[in-house]
């Protein structure tokens, strides 16, 4: 059976479909103002990546904060759900999920069947999310990618302490009229986010295997300092960013 | 648990008479002085049935004021606005702050016209946080005189309570003559016995209708309890209020008998230990269209009423009223009054300690049959806050769910709606229970 997982995001809907046991495609596409259309778009756009037609989608299944508007699903599940199930079919060995996206970083524990068995969010707060390292690429007047570089090339920490993602720009900006170098600032926002993340992600039991999932995953200098706060190796799956969406798939195949 | 059972429901028959000893209660805070009533406030947790012995008064406890207000966004942010005016920060006392707003904007919330002026303010020390200095801004804004009783609530179990009961019984016998001063009346000791004599019972009966609430179905939800509660929180001394709680007792015990829901959907209950965000009632609805049954919270099974933990047995049960218990003697006359409810606090789970309420809150799941409990991070209230990781890890130790949220019971700038319901319907996803489809 070919089924479809729909992952309405913050900030892109994200789309796996899957058939016979494995992924025959995806595609990302910027929610904007209409996520209906994106998510539509997007599904379009996986169904013609896997080369099927839409009647050869028997069941789909919407996750993300904008699930409920995925009107064209047959249901919906949570994404703290959908990522335990997206993990545990890449890597059942996983039982402690960190995901980080644009709006939203998540701690998720779940047993060796991707049963969630706790897990924590953070509450209208930017701090911890991928929205926060893009604000701050805009304050260093740099983009992400090459925010990324400069932070893994730090030699120095630079504190950023507030908790708060508006507040903590005012400290960037206190922290260049220092003339603090541009990649210790950088790596200063990245070691802010893994700090309040994993400060966040210990109100769980924080078990072996740990997988880093979600966009900001495919940030290393992000991984780099994650690993060093939680004091843990982490499992990062192939296209991150897609697990929800995976997880949604399988949960409609199922 | 995820069977899918429709019970046989209907609103309660007492649910009328019930709205309007409520209202009666908020009404006469504007007509108490052309009555000759006297004008009281203070917190719910104070005696106030010893105002009796004055003669007739109203009694105003803040935290249901504020509490009204907050589930009213309309009225309440304009509250907190004028709160903040005043340069007040925003991280104090919720309900304060819709009740302080209310007095700077001179507007009563329930009928409308000016803020009511009282005659004195007089309390226990109920809240760690602020309460006292929250009246003694009314005591300086309105001119009134105030006096407190310091009985500190969550206190060591440790040590010998005889001591405390002697302090706090001392300070009710200054009160008395501290009253009669600033009203210029002459106490009446039988009129405050008599009155604390319906507090008692009204506290036991409003305790024993909460455990009630354990039976499967649960015959009242936590919507209809919080609605019902003024009357045990505010007419605590009245007949009046023991005949409608005895009424309420009675129907509930035949809601159980025929099997009658508050949720007729019912398959999954949920506690609470604190009070609801109250601009977000709709949680409770939302909820039950997954089939969840909200049983009570423990907050105000022992503020407004009272129940008995045996502790070492693993049980609750309901309370007797003092004079009933072994070793109590009977009230005589205004020493015996005084010291009858010194030990009557003392002893209260109020004042339970923070280890022994662990063990209570345990207790009480297991009473309501409860399948998790939702806990809430209140930025409007610090000592409700406090504890509640150390909480949810000692509840999730016994094997019991939890789900938690942040939010703010009286703001409702403080709460992300969406966020909230999305973290619930995550945690019950996980808990396998998933919204109903006929619902």
């Amino acid at each position: 059976m070919i089924t479809a997982g729909v992952d309405m995001g913050a900030q892109s809907v994200k789309v796996v479909i899957l058939g016979d046991g494995k992924v025959l495609a995806h595609s990302l596409v910027p929610t904007g103002f209409e996520p209906l259309e994106a998510a539509k778009t997007a599904l379009d756009e996986a169904i013609k990546g896997a080369g099927i037609s839409r009647d050869d989608v028997k069941r789909v299944v919407a996750t993300g904060a904008g699930r409920k508007s995925a009107t064209f699903a047959d249901s919906s599940l949570t994404e703290v759900t959908a990522d335990a199930k997206g993990v545990n079919w890449l890597q059942p060995s996983v039982r402690t999920i960190v995901d980080i996206g644009a709006e939203e970083a998540r701690g998720i524990s779940c047993d060796a069947e991707g049963k969630v068995l706790d897990f924590a969010k953070n509450d209208k707060c930017a701090a911890g999310s991928g929205a926060f390292v893009e604000s701050m690429a805009r304050a260093l007047e740099i983009k992400v990618p090459e925010m990324i570089e400069l932070s893994l090339k730090s030699t120095k920490d630079a504190p950023i302490n507030a908790t708060c993602a508006v507040f903590a720009e005012s400290e960037v900006v206190s922290l260049i009229h220092s003339k603090i170098e541009k990649a210790d600032i950088a790596h200063a926002v990245h070691d802010a986010i893994a700090s309040r993340v994993a400060s966040m992600v210990r109100r769980i039991p924080v078990e072996n295997d740990v997988a880093l999932i979600g966009g900001v995953a495919n940030n290393a200098a992000i991984v780099d300092v994650m690993k060093k706060h939680l004091e843990v190796d982490v499992v990062i799956p192939e296209d991150p960013q897609f697990v929800s969406a995976l997880g949604a798939a399988l949960s409609a195949a199922a | 648990m995820t069977t899918n059972v429709k019970y046989k429901s209907k609103p309660l028959d007492c649910w009328q008479w019930g709205k309007e000893l409520r209202l009666e209660a908020y009404q006469d805070l504007i007509s108490g002085h052309e009555q000759g009533k006297l004008l009281v406030l203070g917190c719910a947790a104070t005696p106030y049935g010893m105002l009796a012995g004055l003669g007739d008064f109203v009694f105003l406890a803040g935290e249901p004021y504020g509490a009204s207000i907050a589930a009213d966004p309309p009225f309440s942010i304009p509250c907190m606005e004028a709160y903040e005016a005043k340069g007040y920060s925003r991280d104090m006392c919720g309900y304060m702050r819709n009740f302080l707003g209310s007095m700077y904007l001179d507007k009563y919330y329930f009928t409308g016209g000016s803020f009511p002026k009282f005659d004195f303010a007089w309390s226990v020390r109920h809240c760690p946080a602020g309460h006292p200095k929250w009246h003694q801004i009314v005591s300086e804004y309105q001119g009134i005189p105030m006096n407190y009783i310091d009985d500190e609530t969550m206190l060591s179990n440790e040590g010998d309570p005889q001591h405390r009961i002697d302090y706090v019984a001392g300070q009710y016998l200054d009160t008395i003559e501290w009253m009669e001063k600033v009203t210029g009346r002459t106490y009446d000791d039988e009129k405050a016995i008599e009155a604390m004599r319906n507090y008692f019972r009204n506290e036991a009966l409003w305790g024993e209708i909460c455990l009630l609430n354990g039976a499967v179905p649960a015959p009242l939800d936590i919507k209809s309890l919080f609605a019902l509660m003024p009357i045990s929180m505010l007419r605590r001394h009245e007949k009046i209020a023991t005949q409608f709680l005895e009424t309420l007792r009675d129907e509930v015990k035949d809601r159980i008998a025929n099997q009658i829901a508050a949720v007729p959907t019912e398959r999954y209950r949920m506690n609470m230990l604190t009070p609801p965000p109250w601009s977000f009632l709709k949680i409770f609805r939302y909820l039950e269209n997954f089939g969840v049954a909200f049983v009570g919270t423990y907050v105000y099974l022992i503020n407004s009423g009272e129940v008995k933990f045996l502790i070492d047995e693993g049980k609750v049960i309901p309370a007797t009223v003092p004079e009933e218990r072994p070793g109590w003697p009977e009230i005589k006359n205004r020493e015996d009054l005084c010291r009858t409810i010194a030990r009557w606090r003392a002893e209260h789970p109020f004042q339970s300690h923070l280890d022994t309420r662990k063990k209570e809150y345990v207790i009480l799941f297991r009473h309501w049959n409860g399948d998790a409990y939702l806990l809430l991070l209140n930025r409007g209230c610090v000592p409700m806050t406090t504890s509640m990781y150390d909480f949810q890890r000692d509840l999730q130790s016994h094997g019991i769910a939890v789900a938690m949220f942040e939010g703010n019971f009286a703001d409702c700038r403080d709460i992300d709606e969406t966020g909230v319901l999305d973290r619930l319907e995550a945690f019950l996803e996980g808990q396998g229970i998933h919204e109903l489809k006929e619902a």
